[in-house]
């Protein structure tokens, strides 16, 4: 039987391996192929790593970072950051990455998905949704550039486009709940859930195994990401790179 | 020696790592003379169908692939690698290298009670036949898939493994001395492990 992944999700920053929180106040962890290195050993379901400088640089992605991880790299990788060409997606996949993801090029350039699909295959092509609650209702509103831009565009609306559109998995990433280990949001979870038939991860509060638990088991099937809980340990976030999966 | 081929599909480099960490002599083969040194080959391959099919036709490298899996080598298909060895795919347009009697078909969503449908994403258990291919492999553990068509065989004797997703996929072919896995062994840990060096030390 198909089983439920869980996946530590890495942040990249001025080529050290971060922790945010609600998408600020980057945090050093250390050298991320050492992280990758400890991961493999651990035998984790899957990885995210994503390059958070990228978008706001307004660059490209980092080939020598992807290739650098690819080397290490002995579990299904998912890798993001300043993807916006067809060719920035075959440069990446020919290094040795299982999938891409895509989060300003999706939306500001929805057509990207579905001409990268067609050249590296749906199943390869992961849509990253990062949200913030905005404005006096606290509604849920797509964000990027590390949640400084806001997007007109309503949250269950965009995320029903992405399988038509060529997409093979989206990630909901909760900007409110990034690095405080406060649980995952529940709510907003659900909504994308509803919204869309893809395969699923959610990111943004796990603070436990237990919280990993509690998203299993309301979901069935559904991708388990989490970074504070697999980089810190202890009330005062000692790093500390650790993993456990469902078994 | 095993030959990789070498045709620019992204998971060579995966399956380059594990057989140089099992100390298993390979070449990456880009050459059609390189074949005749290689006792065995495999055959990576992600992505889209077609793409595949197109790179591996660009490489120059199909006749003399085909010429050896005639001479009897032992020969292995991984994911996109396993399904360019049958007929063709719903997912593409181009022909497959006829090798299994089997095309290509997408995962039926129908069939799954519950969200998500494709594609087939993660780590799924399998049903295995007796095969030294699958010496030490924890069935129950399984292996990682990613990908949203899978073979149909014409015939239930070419089937090795299968897996659970709405349906029975199959997921690991032989025919003579052609094999494919779909799921992708370069990334399944100890499992995956188990399957390449056992491709490795398979009698010829």
């Amino acid at each position: 039987m198909l089983r439920s992944r869980v996946i530590p999700c890495l942040l990249v920053h001025d080529g050290g391996l971060v922790k945010t929180e609600k998408f600020s106040s980057a945090k050093y962890v250390g050298d991320p192929l050492n992280a990758v290195r400890i991961f493999n050993e651990k035998k984790v379901d899957e990885l995210v790593v994503l390059d958070i400088d990228a978008t706001v640089a307004g660059r490209g992605p980092d080939l020598d970072l992807v290739a650098k991880l690819t080397k290490e790299c002995r579990m299904p990788l998912c890798f993001g950051g300043g993807v916006s060409t067809v060719e920035d997606g075959l440069n990446i996949v020919s290094l040795g990455v299982e999938k891409v993801a895509l989060s300003h090029a999706a939306i500001s350039n929805p057509g990207i998905i579905t001409d990268m699909a067609a050249a590296i295959g749906s199943q390869s092509v992961v849509v990253i949704v990062d949200v913030k609650k905005t404005g006096l209702l606290g509604r849920y509103s797509i964000v990027t550039h590390n949640g400084q831009t806001k997007w007109p565009v309503e949250l269950s609306e965009y995320v029903s486009r992405l399988e038509n559109l060529g997409a093979g998995e989206v990630v909901v990433n909760s900007v409110d709940r990034d690095g405080t280990m406060s649980g995952y949001d529940m709510k907003l979870i659900d909504q994308v859930r509803e919204a869309t038939s893809l395969p699923l991860t959610a990111l943004g509060g796990a603070a436990s195994l237990d919280d990993i638990r509690a998203l299993v088991e309301r979901h069935r099937i559904i991708g388990a990401a989490a970074g504070s809980l697999f980089v810190f340990k202890g009330p005062y976030k000692a790093v500390l790179i650790s993993y456990q999966n469902l078994g | 020696m095993i030959g990789v081929v070498n045709y620019g599909s992204g998971n060579v480099a995966a399956i380059s790592h594990v057989l140089y960490q099992a100390r298993e002599p390979f070449l990456l083969v880009d050459t059609p003379g390189q074949f005749a040194e290689c006792e065995r080959v495999i055959l990576p391959g992600v992505g889209h169908f077609d793409t595949t099919m197109t790179m591996l036709e660009q490489s120059g490298l199909v006749n003399a692939l085909l010429k050896t899996v005639a001479e009897g080598k032992p020969f292995l298909g991984i994911c996109v690698g396993m399904q360019i060895l049958g007929r063709g795919s719903d997912e593409g347009v181009k022909s497959g290298l006829g090798l299994i009697e089997a095309d290509t078909v997408r995962i039926d969503s129908t069939r799954l009670a519950n969200k998500p449908y494709t594609p087939h994403l993660g780590w799924n258990s399998v049903t295995l036949k007796s095969h030294a291919l699958f010496a030490d492999v924890n069935a129950a553990s399984g292996f990682y898939f990613l990908h949203s068509y899978h073979m149909a065989c014409d015939h239930q004797e070419n089937v090795l493994a299968t897996t659970e997703y709405g349906d029975t996929l199959v997921c690991a072919v032989q025919q003579g001395n052609v094999y494919g896995v779909q799921f992708h062994p370069e990334k399944s840990h100890d499992n995956g492990v188990s399957v390449l060096t056992n491709f490795c030390k398979m009698p010829c």
